[in-house]
């Protein structure tokens, strides 16, 4: 039951990554980047990682999807203009996968079977979030708060 | 007996299930699931055909007029009739228009507002799907209405459905923030995001008359009603329906589209209407415990609706007499007032838990909530005078 969720949730999330790479069109292509996490969303529950997999969601396509959607619509005027193949964009995509594929060939842990790993709960990450990382977790908070700030800034109308 | 009525749903699930055995339990999972699925669509679309109509006749009763009254009696079967004019009206496409995404649009907005139904409880042991972080899913899943809005917006390649998906992201992105943080509060005080424990953290009664509902708490009622106002914006309901203003963008977002796919949006605003009260229901209401202890007899998913009827209702009336917003009216409360009072319901809430739940801690709560209210509303007068607007982006 399990691996043959995986499997379909699987194919579907390459393919709307493919698409996302491929299409023509920018805006089908962040539609379909959209439709990319939401396969990843579904591993993540699969996995047992609900918390992850919700925060996935909600920031990837409830905030992030919405930005690069407006950011298109906004900037962008030659939709549709063929600019050749892109070097650049290929050399970074190898060099991450090849990253990737290295780190997670010389990982200690893949070569013992999977352990048995408790069941991650939305209570346990809270603790850990508000004991052991709360430094981090202020951090960030304060970073946020002074991108607000800085949004409220450039927005706000001068005064005659 | 009492016992027996409130679990009758339960028992008759049970009882179908009990065909099956011998199949595999995966086999048996997916069907259990599936029930669920069908009780939730069954129920909730026989809703919104209902509230389709009593809308109608309570606007018209407000207006003092009649309403439909020509479909059977009363007008009770008008949905329906309008359900079967939905369907075999033509379905037009514009030729320019994005056919994939105008197709999707529709579908998505309607999945969108179905999946959040699904981890509200309805009653005793009546879940449909429990989830450690239930609210966090509501709240994740309905982040995705923004994209269906831009996909129909966009889809459909017109001035008037780009206009309309814009504003409707514009304030689905302002009032998010205030409807997430007025339920911060109730999170904080049970300590859990799963809806089941926030209704059993409300199921007792001080000195057994009065329920431990959060809405009877100054933190709880100042957040309840942020919290309704978000979810009124969210569902663009009147005062907040500029996104599909009438009079100045003929239908906003659902311009482009008619027959089913025009009704597929219909239904999905009733249904996040629904789903949104359904959570104010169970963080602040107190789920679908019975509002006395004498009255605990009634089975508990007749209060959960008759809970959701109020909520409707209350819909309706506010939608039969305010006027419509502007939009820089409807941006400058979301920034200026709901956020920094939404903050405040956490303060007090805080401040609530450490003076010891009780009344002390009720006084201290309604004094820090009182004190920033009134901060607010002074530093927000609104009777001085205004600069004549300048338009710096549109000349």
């Amino acid at each position: 039951m399990n691996s043959a969720a995986f499997i379909v949730t699987a194919i579907f999330t390459v393919a709307a990554a493919l698409a996302a790479a491929t299409l023509r069109n920018l805006m089908h292509a962040a539609l379909s980047f959209a439709a990319a996490f939401v396969g990843i969303a579904a591993l993540f529950f699969l996995l047992g990682a609900e918390f992850v997999g919700l925060a996935l969601v909600f920031i990837y396509i409830g905030a992030v999807a919405v930005l690069v959607v407006f950011t298109i619509l906004l900037t962008r005027r030659d939709v549709g203009k063929d600019r050749g193949f892109n070097w650049g964009g290929a050399t970074v995509a190898v060099a991450v996968f090849a990253c990737l594929t290295w780190s997670i060939l010389k990982t200690q842990s893949l070569a013992i079977g999977a352990p048995h790993i408790a069941t991650l709960t939305v209570k346990r990450i809270g603790a850990a979030l508000m004991t052991t990382y709360v430094w981090p977790l202020q951090c960030v908070g304060i970073l946020l708060t002074a991108a607000l700030i800085g949004a409220l800034i450039l927005v706000m109308e001068e005064r005659r | 007996m009492s016992k027996s009525i409130d679990q009758v749903f339960l028992n008759a699930k049970q009882w179908l299930l009990s065909w099956l055995t011998g199949l595999p339990t995966w086999m048996v999972q997916v069907v259990s699931s599936l029930i669920n699925i069908f009780a939730l669509l069954a129920v909730f679309l026989t809703l919104f055909a209902l509230i389709s109509v009593l809308e109608r006749k309570i606007l018209a009763r407000m207006q003092n007029r009649y309403g439909p009254n020509r479909v059977g009696p009363f007008g009770l079967f008008q949905p329906i009739a309008d359900g079967i004019k939905m369907l075999i009206k033509e379905d037009i496409v514009p030729m320019r228009a994005d056919k994939i995404v105008h197709f999707l649009a529709p579908i998505l907005i309607a999945a969108v507002a179905i999946l959040t139904l699904g981890v509200i409880p309805y009653g005793r042991n009546m879940t449909p799907f429990t989830i450690d972080g239930g609210i966090l899913f509501f709240f994740a899943v309905g982040s995705t209405t923004e994209l269906a809005v831009f996909m129909a917006g966009w889809g459909s390649n017109n001035k008037y459905s780009m206009l309309g998906a814009m504003r409707a992201i514009a304030q689905m992105i302002s009032y998010e923030l205030p409807l997430i943080i007025s339920v911060l509060p109730v999170v904080m005080v049970v300590g859990s995001l799963a809806p089941d424990r926030i209704v059993a953290a409300q199921a007792e009664y001080t000195f057994g008359l009065v329920p431990r509902w959060f809405v009877f708490t100054p933190w709880g009622a100042a957040a309840f009603m942020l919290f309704f106002v978000s979810g009124l914006v969210e569902s663009n309901r009147t005062p907040f329906d500029v996104p599909e203003g009438e009079s100045e963008i003929v239908a906003g977002h659902m311009t482009e589209y008619s027959g089913f796919k025009y009704a597929t949006f219909f239904m999905a605003e009733y249904i996040g209407m629904f789903a949104i009260s359904g959570l104010g229901i169970t963080l602040f209401l107190g789920g679908w415990h019975a509002p006395l202890r004498a009255l605990e007899f009634v089975p508990s998913y007749a209060w959960f609706f008759a809970k959701l009827s109020v909520l409707l209702f209350v819909y309706i009336w506010i939608r039969g007499t305010l006027p419509r917003t502007r939009i820089d009216q409807i941006m400058n409360f979301a920034w200026k007032f709901m956020l920094p009072m939404a903050f405040t319901c956490i303060i007090a809430a805080a401040v609530w838990h450490y003076a010891g739940r009780g009344l002390r801690g009720w006084l201290w709560s309604l004094f820090v909530i009182a004190i920033v209210y009134a901060a607010l509303s002074m530093l927000l007068d609104t009777r001085r005078k205004f600069a004549p607007r300048v338009y710096r982006f549109a000349e």
